[in-house]
């Protein structure tokens, strides 16, 4: 019974965070504001729901799968934001109107300019 | 023979003698195998304390890190569902003291999945980090938080 309504949090919250992620990319303002929505909730979201997965097989192919899961998310998912982000910013995206650029940072980073 | 190896070996022998040698059985074994060498630890001297220091450490970094991504979730939940965005975003440069490419990618990585901050790019020398941060009213503060919170959790980890 315990275990059941646990499992039920873990997948249910997960999808939930996972529903942020998506709305989250539809919502809000600039390119690197929606990478935060879905580096950080995708990530947890997807972590939510295999623990959910482990714990309730809980034999241990699945558990050493879901650790290797995890494991590789952890790695890929902010190189993936990170490779995103920067292209952004280096072709010259327009930023949302409230950004504000720390004056060293084109420069550092060969970004283009247009304006 | 380090005493990490030796923590594998009793967690093997500790499957092999209560006959579980599945994933649940060895890390039941690993930490039994731990517990015990920590009793023992004064046999151990001419090794140091290292060993039990840097496991205190990767299990903080570990728990710390799944706290924070909780909470940067939430934060990011919040600003979804709410009809205004509070965000007052800027990218700021913050001064790396990692040192070696595997410890700026464990701190770049960890970054992006900690509240507000997201990292955009590290200069070719590895020095500087450029992060995208949500709420950036104060960048001193958030370049301290950063070096005295992953970072130094990070160096110590892997030192």
């Amino acid at each position: 019974m315990i275990l059941e309504l646990f499992l039920s949090l873990c997948v249910l919250s997960g999808g939930f965070f996972a529903f942020i992620a998506g709305l989250g990319i539809l919502r809000l303002p600039d390119v690197l504001i929606r990478m935060h929505a879905t580096t950080k909730a995708g990530t947890l979201a997807s972590g939510l729901i295999i623990l959910g997965v482990a714990v309730g097989i809980g034999d241990a192919p699945t558990i050493a799968r879901a650790l290797a899961i995890v494991v590789f998310l952890l790695l890929t998912a902010p190189v993936a934001a990170h490779m995103i982000g920067r292209a952004a910013f280096r072709t010259g995206i327009t930023l949302w109107g409230p950004t504000t650029v720390d004056p060293s940072a084109p420069v550092k980073l060969n970004a283009r300019h247009d304006d | 023979m380090s005493l990490f190896l030796l923590n594998i070996i009793l967690a093997i022998s500790w499957a092999a003698l209560t006959g579980t040698f599945t994933l649940p059985g060895l890390g039941v074994g690993f930490v039994v195998g731990f517990l015990s060498l920590w009793v023992v630890q004064p046999l151990f001297k001419e090794q140091g304390g290292g060993y039990f220091v840097k496991v205190w450490r990767w299990v903080r970094l570990i728990v710390l890190f799944h706290y924070e991504l909780v909470v940067s979730s939430l934060s990011v939940a919040w600003d979804v569902l709410t009809p205004r965005h509070r965000a007052r975003p800027g990218i700021l440069a913050v001064p790396l003291k990692a040192k070696g490419e595997a410890e700026v990618l464990l701190v770049t990585n960890l970054i992006s999945l900690t509240p507000g901050t997201l990292s955009l790019d590290v200069t070719e020398d590895c020095n500087t980090l450029f992060v995208h941060a949500m709420f950036a009213d104060d960048p001193d503060k958030i370049a301290s938080d950063i070096e005295n919170g992953m970072e130094r959790w990070v160096r110590e980890a892997l030192e």
